[in-house]
């Protein structure tokens, strides 16, 4: 238990620690949302589906969600660059252990973040449709992040360096943002589009964000969350396997 | 208390270690000496369970270290040759996180911490962060951090590179009371071969990943019928200067292994 905590500690250190780090991620959804939620709103407005602020705002947590969970999951490979990675790896305590405070503190950290951008929304005039539902965006952000963690720390563990992680940038990270439905409904897609879509977990993440904060359900909660659970435990499932057999 | 033989490792076409064979007792100390790229950093990750053989037989403690990594790991500590700090902790975060992958017991934490870092003069530094130290604090502060715990086997990876007398001294002074108070079974591979004499009670040099030869300082210096150890080494390796193979090697093994998910 005591390692698991200490991994965990140690992301939130340097989370804390690099404050520079903390406002400069919150670049990217800001820009989003402002250019995209008030650049779009008015055509949104037009084709009657209401205020595009609103409807994006959750989209833009899952995303930064994502995208942090992602990243600081595969802070392992900075830790095989910068030579820490080999200290856990000898240390006689289940790696599974290591693992997992790695991904508890990779999903803590994506949640602060996550929620820093909700009040970023608020600031720019997003409100929630009901404050009684906000729990239950909490928990979906916390699933979000724990299945992007860990799939960051499956990601750290397969690669061999940093420079591959470019790649996965673009093969993965990025359509998996751009497929969520994120930035526009998913009603009345085009065929292939939609089916893409419906393999793409942070749709189900996004939906579910939607749901709770501004009442609007694609797939419906239930099917939400069980995509969002499942999808964590298999991929935790898979990166434990990877990270128990790196070498170094 | 390691049994290696015929232990073989390649990637790919280099085979960096190529069938070596020897023994260490419990409570000796044992140094592992060659020339830069003689397979001495690839044969200690073998060992010390972070790269699985391609053939041979290994034992610590009559343990398999590829099948038995866990027990294996409760067994030993090791000073690695490459920086293995966390540059966003501090000094004492980074003592604290290695006495809780070590099982320190909570009440001694303190106390051992305090003593190294003072042995090691980084106690006034022990609350800034370790990407601020200077290349021979970071090294002193890896030292530290690998004697903090009292393993059955201590490995020492090249662990004076770049460090000065005093600190060498200091090094030595006690990983030597560690072998005598608590018996502790120390491998160590260095380039200073006044080292390797002072402290070692036996010694193998391997080059070109084979072991060209073993035994105490004495026998070698008689093997090769010189008066120091130094003049000994030279001519069992040759006195023709290596590159650094395990460059190399390492590059042989980032293209094969890219996507081999830490399968070779």
């Amino acid at each position: 238990m005591s390692v698991i905590y200490i991994m965990w500690m140690r992301e939130m250190k340097r989370y804390i620690r690099s404050r520079a780090q903390i406002v400069a991620s919150l670049g990217q959804p800001i820009l989003y949302l402002v250019a995209l939620g008030f650049g779009l709103g008015p055509v949104f407005q037009r084709a009657g589906q209401g205020n595009y602020v609103q409807f994006v705002a959750p989209g833009i947590i899952g995303m930064t969600i994502l995208f942090s969970s992602v990243f600081s999951g595969a802070g392992l490979l900075w830790d095989r660059q910068f030579g820490f990675l080999k200290e856990t790896l000898v240390a006689p305590v289940p790696r599974i252990q290591v693992m997992l405070g790695r991904t508890l503190g990779a999903a803590t950290v994506a949640v602060m973040q996550g929620t820093l951008v909700g009040i970023v929304c608020f600031a720019v005039g997003f409100r929630p449709a009901d404050y009684r539902q906000l729990p239950l965006a909490l928990l979906f952000m916390l699933m979000i992040a724990s299945l992007f963690a860990a799939l960051g720390t499956a990601i750290g563990s397969a690669l061999q360096n940093i420079q591959g992680f470019q790649m996965i940038m673009s093969f993965l990270v990025m359509p998996i943002f751009f497929l969520s439905g994120a930035l526009y409904p998913l009603r009345d897609l085009p065929k292939l589009l939609a089916a893409i879509v419906s393999i793409d977990p942070l749709a189900y993440g996004v939906d579910g964000l939607r749901t709770a904060l501004i009442g609007l359900s694609h797939f419906g909660t239930m099917l939400d969350a069980a995509v969002l659970l499942l999808g964590a435990t298999l991929v935790l499932f898979i990166g434990s396997r990877l990270f128990s057999r790196i070498q170094v | 208390m390691i049994h290696v033989n015929g232990l073989v490792q390649r990637f790919g076409e280099l085979t960096a270690v190529d069938g070596i064979s020897f023994d260490v007792r419990a409570g000796e100390i044992f140094a592992f000496l060659g020339p830069n790229g003689a397979g001495k950093t690839t044969t200690i990750k073998m060992l010390t369970t972070l790269l699985r053989p391609t053939s041979g037989k290994l034992e610590i403690d009559g343990l398999n270290p590829a099948t038995h990594a866990h027990e294996v790991r409760k067994r030993f500590g090791i000073v690695f040759q490459d920086p293995s700090l966390d540059g966003d902790m501090t000094a004492y975060e980074n003592m604290e996180m290695h006495a809780v992958f070590y099982h320190v017991p909570r009440r001694e934490r303190g106390e051992r911490i305090e003593r190294l870092l003072r042995i090691f003069e980084l106690w006034e530094r022990r609350n800034d962060l370790v990407k601020l130290f200077s290349g021979g604090m970071k090294r002193r502060l890896e030292i530290a951090r690998g004697l903090l715990h009292t393993p059955k086997i201590l490995f020492l990876d090249e662990p004076t590179l770049g460090l000065d007398p005093q600190t060498r001294n200091q090094l030595w002074t006690h990983v030597k009371n560690l072998n005598q108070t608590e018996g502790v079974t120390v491998f160590l591979t260095t380039h200073y071969m006044d080292e390797a004499e002072r402290v070692a009670q036996r010694i193998a040099i391997i080059d070109h990943g084979k072991i060209v030869a073993q035994g105490s300082p004495q026998e070698l210096k008689l093997q090769t019928g010189k008066d120091s150890l130094e003049e000994a080494f030279l001519a069992l390796t040759g006195s023709a200067i290596r590159d650094d193979a395990a460059s190399s090697a390492d590059q042989l093994r980032q293209m094969a292994r890219l996507w081999a998910g830490g399968r070779r």
